[in-house]
């Protein structure tokens, strides 16, 4: 059987399991539709939760930038894990103690105010759908690569997959198919890195073996694997594998801010902190933390070390390689779009070296349906060519993607790899659509505009909210908004400066108003989005101290907190009621039976 | 609130502030701040500045959350306090 016919059995056994299991979690009642009736036990929250936070971006395009980056990449790995040491201790134990079911519920309550609810509501909306339309784009991707379906079919039958289980589950659905989904794509991830590292450096731990020596039959043998890349991108002029703050966006200040930004930006994700609502109390939401983090950490440890391999692997087989001798792997993903070269000196040999090949993605010359081949049987491209002397485009994608084949692997583990994928992209996207549904439904309808709505008003609202949701992700991945890649930013910096800060107040300062919260919230957002909207729209410099838009959620976290305390110094302190609430919060005892599993 | 409560918020206070300094330290400090000096120190091939940022942080934060849970069930249950 060959790659296709894997790649089917794989997706199809995969997407049955999901649906299975969403049917035998259905769920009738709000508790059970937003917080799988507060049931999950710890280590499955901890697998839920890692799928939940582990998006196509994690799982297909991590390791392809950090094995461009080389050291600054430590940024998406401490920033994207580091987080959990901040909810574990800051945030999980007490928002489970308080018991609700979204995160604009904590705030309302907590600030005694609809205003603040809806400004956190509004955030959650805002943060949660930047990252779904990524994600249904990234299952198209998964399916147009590998199924040879069109993108948008691909991204349609996504979304049926996706509603039936969010729709009929809810949170106890998704909670349960994300399990699942986090077996099957840490597998994925797993069997070709450690392939990959027993090939290069013959020891079969990935993490260690990214620091180890080059195994006989490969270019330097017997040299350390680190040593190695960083000669090797001395001698084709890049910056070196392991050097540090080399470029203007990689000085130390810019690298602080972006782990920073990254790290409270997790912590302050909404899909991510509703999650610690769903265990039976506030003992479990701490284990929940340490087991998400146990499970991501898998991934994340081995993600720097397959970026070290592909890269040495890339140089190894294309660079200074004539184009006819190109491995099959090449040829491949060439079908795609993603490896395109331009002969610029006309020898037939591929030259890899610094700077774009040629200006954007390629686009190939076509002719009768057919692309127009060169002197070396080449696909030949309408892109403007650039002047320096690299002649290799390679999408970063291709470093996860492409791996077993790089490695020679069977067809059966790239058949594994894209429903990896898959399984990565529509856990994060239905996490994403709950948190999305949830506060339509619950905190603008429920809260807000018709607070007698009866349980099975309720619950058929959340259901008629993520069928929408999911229509409206969906018509985004089809036609993708142009500035995908650029609104990332403002999740993150968004959740860091408006979502964290107001719960961290809330919690530890019984004297932090009302007043403080919404101004604090304001400022917060305004200052980040104004800039990043300046710098990355607008053609503005990084004018505050160099820092890039990534990492400008480390300024409005501050300027929030500044803002929140110094308002509520001068404004009157917060109702007995809630000062009591909030100390009820801190402590673990009384915080609700389980009602279901 | 009763001062034994108190005195459960004040010592929760204390480990949090703990482990979260450790994860600054870490971070921050080993993995952003000091990572030249430490590449001088290698770790097999790893520069060990490199080393904390792209592998060792990583295992400190999954630790520091371990010993946040002990620590904290140990005080939930000294001050019964627990579920």
């Amino acid at each position: 059987m060959g790659i296709l016919g894997w790649t089917y059995v794989f997706v199809g056994i995969t997407f049955a399991l999901y649906i299975y299991v969403a049917w035998r979690s259905r769920v009738s009642d709000t508790k059970g539709f937003y917080v799988a009736g507060m049931g999950v036990p710890p280590v499955a929250n901890g697998m839920a939760t890692a799928a939940d936070w582990m998006s196509a971006a994690s799982f297909i395009s991590m390791a392809g930038l950090i094995s461009f980056l080389g050291y600054p990449g430590a940024y998406y790995l401490m920033g994207w894990t580091g987080g959990y040491v901040l909810l574990a201790l800051l945030l999980a134990p007490y928002l489970r103690k308080f018991g609700k079911y979204t995160v604009p519920d904590f705030v309302g309550d907590r600030y005694y105010s609809n205003a603040a609810r809806l400004v956190a509501a509004a955030c959650t909306i805002f943060v949660s759908y930047t990252y779904v339309c990524g994600q249904m784009r990234g299952v198209g991707v998964v399916f147009s690569r590998f199924l040879e379906v069109d993108i948008n079919t691909g991204v349609i039958i996504g979304m049926c997959i996706v509603f039936i289980y969010a729709a009929l589950g809810g949170m106890k659905g998704i909670t349960w198919t994300q399990v699942c989904q986090y077996c099957v794509l840490i597998l994925a991830y797993l069997i070709p890195a450690i392939a990959i590292s027993m090939k290069v450096t013959g020891v079969p731990i990935p993490q260690i073996g990214f620091g180890a020596t080059i195994a006989a039959g490969h270019p330097d043998a017997g040299k350390y694997l680190l040593d190695t890349l960083n000669i090797i991108a001395k001698d084709l002029g890049f910056v070196q594998y392991t050097a540090t703050f080399a470029t203007v966006n990689t000085n130390m200040l810019n690298v602080l801010c972006i782990t920073f930004a990254l790290m409270v930006g997790t912590a302050g994700l909404p899909h991510v902190i509703i999650r610690f609502y769903t265990v039976p109390g506030v003992r479990q939401a701490r284990a929940s933390a340490g087991w998400a983090l146990l499970f991501i950490a898998i991934l994340y440890t081995t993600a720097p070390a397959v970026a070290a391999f592909a890269r040495y692997n890339m140089v190894n087989t294309l660079n200074d390689k004539p184009y006819i001798e190109r491995p099959q792997w090449y040829t491949n993903w060439q079908k795609p779009g993603l490896v395109a070269w331009v002969d610029k000196n006309g020898d037939g040999i591929i030259q890899y070296r610094p700077g774009a090949a040629f200006v954007g993605r390629p686009n190939f010359k076509m002719a009768d349906g057919k692309r127009v081949l060169g002197k070396y049987g080449q696909p030949l491209l309408n892109n403007k060519i650039t002047t320096n002397k690299n002649e290799l485009y390679v999408d970063r994608d291709i470093m996860v993607l492409a791996s077993p084949e790089i490695a020679g692997l069977s067809a059966w583990v790239v058949g594994l790899v894209a429903a990896g994928g898959l399984a990565a992209a529509l856990s994060t996207a239905a996490g994403l659509l709950l948190a999305v549904s949830s506060s339509i439904s619950h905190d603008f309808y429920y809260r807000v505009i018709n607070p007698q709505a009866t349980e099975k008003q309720r619950v058929l609202v959340a259901r008629i909210f993520i069928g929408l949701a999911i229509v409206l992700a969906g018509y985004f991945g089809i036609y993708p908004p142009a500035f995908v890649a650029q609104v990332v930013a403002f999740a993150f910096g968004l959740a860091a400066s408006s979502i964290f800060p107001v719960i961290l107040l809330g919690i530890f300062s019984k004297k932090t108003t009302r007043e403080g919260a919404i101004c604090g919230m304001v400022a917060g957002i305004l200052f980040t989005g104004i800039y990043i909207i300046q710098t990355k729209f607008m053609g503005v410099g990084n004018w505050f101290l160099g820092i890039t838009p990534e990492g400008i959620g480390t300024i409005g976290m501050i300027i929030n907190l500044v803002v929140t305390m110094v308002v509520s110094s001068f404004t009157k302190a917060p109702p007995q009621e809630i000062q009591d609430l909030v100390e009820s919060v801190r402590i673990p005892r009384g915080s609700g039976e389980a009602t279901d599993h | 609130m009763s001062k034994d409560v108190k005195e459960y918020w004040r010592k929760n206070l204390r480990i949090m502030a703990w482990l979260l300094a450790i994860w600054a330290f870490v971070s921050y400090g080993l993995g952003i701040i000091l990572v030249n000096p430490l590449n001088t120190i290698h770790l097999g091939g790893f520069p060990l500045g490199f080393w904390f940022a792209q592998q060792g942080s990583i295992y400190v934060f999954v630790l520091l959350i371990l010993v946040y849970c002990k620590l904290m069930r140990k005080l939930d249950r000294e001050y019964d306090v627990d579920e």
